[in-house]
Order: structure tokens, then sequence, then C-alpha cells
């Protein structure tokens, strides 16, 4: 890749005439060594896949095998249908997408990690609402997901993506600031206008640490792509408006590596603290162990050769 | 840079929960196989930091399982391979690993191929989206990502190893995208391992196992068999 930042990224697209996602597409082929055509169409097939997971989430049973979450998807869509949601339609449709998509994940149906399955519903909540609206193709929406990935890239390069490694911040966080990217592009935004749709949106989920009841990928993750996907647009909007990211983005990605190297490994993903750690999470957490495959201690093992 | 290109941050597509704890924990176990060659008649998986903590909502175990039955991240029978590899003949043995770890997100692999066959000792980390890095196998340092062609030469640690095995794959025409060396000890055993840019053929892996100081020679592409790696319980884990 012939950027490793935000305003590297910027500059090569000012430089070459190029949109962000048509940069990252020819940067792909060459990393690749592969024609463009095909790096093309594996992104459209996972903009397939995307577009089948709001789907399903939408229409089959969601309930997770913990039986803790599911359904809410349908939920918020059913009302949206009845009546004025506060969010407005729009909104109410994203968040509703990637409530299905992060159920279908969390009950082991067939997502795209975006950048990470924990957030893998906001950028097809975004995505699948917004093409509705707007009428776009999939070949744009496929340029979109190559912006996307190019604003990932950078953020996981210079930061981190993963929940155990950063927090939630990491990776919800990084998903709202790929879509929002993204969206500001799609909209007919200039790269710099996109970059700074970057760094407002991460400004706004920095310190949001990762703690997952029971460790599932269910309880507050769900929601939080729910939270997420609104979170893009607003973001996408105030790039457009032109509000700019005071601390460019790229200080702000740094700020989300010292915030996430600072984090306590109880906040890591590990159901060491937050919300895991609550009365309810606890009892949420003990009732799951009794139902599961216990782990073996090493020290058992050796007086214990019997699984 | 840990993240090498747009599919390590947009995919892969998976199976849920968790692309560390499930994709990333599948390809590992893929590793593992691939470097085994077969189906292990015994695997011992230990997890350690935010693996151990929370494998069995992620699915972790099932995930690791998967990997070792040849199952990619999206195979729709990942949720179910615990069951399959029992079916199988697999001995499977979970448990808390001991001491220090190199990431949150790490397990170890102890597999033993069939009849007290080939060992295979592997340390890997799951370093988020699904992607991941191998520290170390049978007790060498290592560092490589499963992304790419990749090549163990096990050898002794003599001057022109290297440079026979590079010259070897620059006739081939192969580019060395990443290489990691470590020995045991100085003249002792020492094991390379190379990412390369395109498939390697076989007589390219016969020839380099023939070359002087070289003990054994093991190759992996994790992506050479998209849909068609699918044996299934029906190998029962014997030739």
């Amino acid at each position: 890749m012939n950027f490793r930042t935000l305003k590297e990224l910027s500059e090569r697209c000012s430089e070459s005439g190029l949109s962000i996602g048509r940069l990252m597409l020819e940067q792909q082929s060459r990393e690749s060594g592969r024609e463009p055509e095909a790096e093309f169409a594996a992104m459209k097939d996972y903009y397939g896949i995307m577009k089948d997971a709001v789907h399903n989430g939408l229409t089959r049973d969601t309930t997770s095998r913990s039986g803790l979450t599911g359904l809410d998807a349908q939920r918020v869509a059913a009302y949206n249908a009845a009546g004025e949601p506060s969010l407005g339609g729009d909104a109410g449709r994203a968040m509703a997408y990637a409530l299905a998509v992060s159920e279908v994940n969390a009950s082991m149906g067939r997502i795209v990690a975006t950048p990470t399955a924990g957030s893998c519903g906001i950028i097809p909540g975004v995505f699948v609402s917004t093409q509705e609206r707007f009428g776009w193709s999939d070949d744009e929406m496929t340029y979109g997901l190559f912006a996307a990935g190019a604003i990932g890239y950078v953020i996981a390069n210079n930061s981190f993506v993963s929940g155990a490694e950063g927090g939630c911040q990491a990776e919800v966080g990084s998903a709202i600031g790929m879509a929002a990217g993204a969206l500001a592009e799609l909209r007919g935004g200039k790269p710099e206008q996109a970059v700074h749709a970057v760094g407002l949106a991460l400004k706004n989920s920095l310190g949001l640490i990762c703690d997952p009841v029971g460790g599932l990928v269910e309880i507050p993750c769900i929601v939080r792509n729910g939270f997420g996907a609104v979170t893009a647009l607003a973001a996408a909007d105030m790039a457009l408006a032109g509000v700019r990211s005071v601390i460019p983005s790229d200080e702000v990605v740094q700020v989300m590596l010292e915030v996430g190297a600072a984090m306590p490994e109880k906040h890591r993903e590990t159901a060491g603290g937050g919300l895991a750690q609550t009365p309810t999470g606890k009892k949420l957490m003990s009732e799951l162990r009794k139902k599961g495959r216990p782990l073996r201690k090493a020290e058992d093992e050796r007086g214990n050769a019997e699984a | 840079m840990r993240f090498k290109d747009v599919f390590s941050i947009i995919g892969p597509a998976m199976v849920g929960p968790s692309s560390s704890h499930t994709a990333g924990a599948a390809r590992i176990g893929l590793a593992g196989r691939r470097l085994l060659g077969e189906m292990p008649q015994e695997a011992k998986i230990s997890f350690f930091g935010s693996f151990a903590a929370t494998y069995q909502g992620h699915g972790t175990d099932t995930a690791v399982t998967g990997g070792l039955m040849g199952f990619h991240t999206d195979d729709p029978r990942l949720p179910d391979s615990v069951e399959l590899a029992e079916e199988a003949g697999m001995d499977l043995v979970f448990q808390e690993g001991k001491g220090l770890f190199p990431h949150p997100n790490t397990v170890r692999l102890d597999l033993t191929a069939a009849d007290g066959g080939r060992k295979l000792s592997l340390l890997g980390t799951s370093i988020g989206g699904g992607n991941v890095e191998v520290v170390e196998v049978n007790g060498f340092a290592v560092k490589f990502s499963c992304s790419y062609p990749t090549l163990l030469i096990r050898h002794r640690d003599q001057p022109g190893v290297i440079a026979a095995l590079s010259a070897a794959l620059q006739e081939e025409g192969l580019n060395i995208g990443g290489l990691s060396l470590s020995r045991m000890e100085r003249q002792g055993e020492a094991l390379a391992v190379v990412e390369l840019d395109a498939p390697v053929q076989a007589g390219l892996m016969e020839r380099i196992g023939r070359m002087p100081h070289v003990l054994q020679t093991d190759y992996m592409d994790l992506n050479d068999d998209r849909g068609n790696d699918d044996e299934l319980p029906d190998a029962e884990g014997t030739e």
C-alpha cells in the first residue's frame, strides 16, 4: 500500500484524482498480484453476504445459543414500520439492519468481519440502508467497501481493531469510523471530508471498553452495533456539512492506541470487568458455565489423564 | 504492517460469533492440521488469556477443532466440529495453559498424528479480524501469518543453507514476502519459515528436501483448497 496514514491516503487520492475506494482497489491489486477485476469480484461477493445477513436477521430466528439475545432487529423493524421512530425512518432502518447482522453473528450465522465479527453489523447497516434510500448500484457499494477497508487498514496498522487488544473503541469504534468515511465518499464527499468523518466518528467512541457478558459477542455488542450505525450516519453528515476534526484523524487514531494500551485487562474482552461483572452479568455467566464444556486446568492434568 | 491488505480488514466471510475467538482460532487450527499433514489423532489444546477466559461463549474450542478437521472460517459445519471430530476418532483435550503468553488471544496446539506418528507443537495468536500470527513451531520462535503460501525448512545451522534455499526459490521465480529464522543453538537445528507470493510446485519441495543440511520440509497454503478439503468423518483418521 502506498499510504500508512489517513493524511497520506488523502494525499494519494488528491495526486491521482482517484476516490479512496478506487485507490484502494488499485493498491490491493498491486499487493496481491491479482487482476483488479478479481479483487473487485471478491469484494462484491462479500457485499452479497452482507445483504443476505441483513435479510436473514430480519426474517429468521436469531436467538443465540445462550438464549440471551435475538430478534431485537425484528422488534425495531416492526416498531419503525408501525409509527414514527424518533430517529426518523432512514436512521431507524440503518439501526435495525445493523442489529440484524449482529444477531445473525451471535446465532452462529454467516457474516463478513468488518473489521471484526463483534462489529460486523455497522457497515452492512449503513451500506444496505443507504443503498435502498439513494438507489446506488452494488458496484458503487463495492467501491464503498474498498474505501472502508482503506480506512480500516490505516486504523488497524497504527492502532488496533480487536477488543482484546484495545477495547470496544477498537472494534465498534473502528467500524463506525470506516462506515462514516465510506458513506461520506459515497455521498460525493472529497477524500479529505471522508477522513474528517473518520476522526469525528472515532472521537465519539474513544475509551469504550470491551466488557461482554459471559465473554459472548452479545451483550452489549449487538446494541452497540445498532447505535454505531446511527453514529456513522451522523459523522458523515457532519463532515459533509463542513465540520472538521480539529484534532487530525491520524492523531485521534494515536489516542485510541494510547487509551487502549492503558486499558486494564479486565476491560479488554476477558469478561473480567464492566457489564460482565455486574451482579446480573455474573449471574448470567454462571448459568452459562453450568451448561458449557468445562475447561480443564493444566494443574489437574498430571493426575487426571481422562478428559 | 500487521495487516497486509484490504481483505484482512473487510473479511473473512465467517460463521460467528467472534473474528478473533472463532475465525482466527479456526485458522490456527487449520494451520496445525496442514503442518501435521493429516487429521491429528490426539489434540491437546491449551488456551491463554482472553481465550481461556471466554472460549466457551465464543466457541473457540469448537473453532480450533473445526480447523483441525480442515474446515475454513465460513464452513457451516464449524458449530458441530467437536462432535464431528469425536466421531472421526480425534482425542480432544481442552485445558487452560500455564505460564507467560505473547498475546491476549493465544492458543497452543500439541498434535499427534495417527498411530503415534508425527508430532507438532504450535503456538498461535489471534490478532483481530480473523488474522493470526504463528509465533512458535516445535520450540522454534517464528513469525508468520498463514496468509501466504508458507515453507517451513528445518535444517542444520550451517553456512549457505539460506543462500541455497533462496537461490532455488529465485530459479522458480518465487518472491519471498516474509522470512523468519531461528535456531536451538549454534550449529544445532534451525527452522526457516518463508512466506511466498505464489504457490510452490511439488518438484521444488523435493529439490529443497535433498539440499545439504536440510532435515525436513513442510509446506502450507491455507487457501489452496477452497472447497475441496472436505475429508469428513469417513476418513476415520487413518490411511
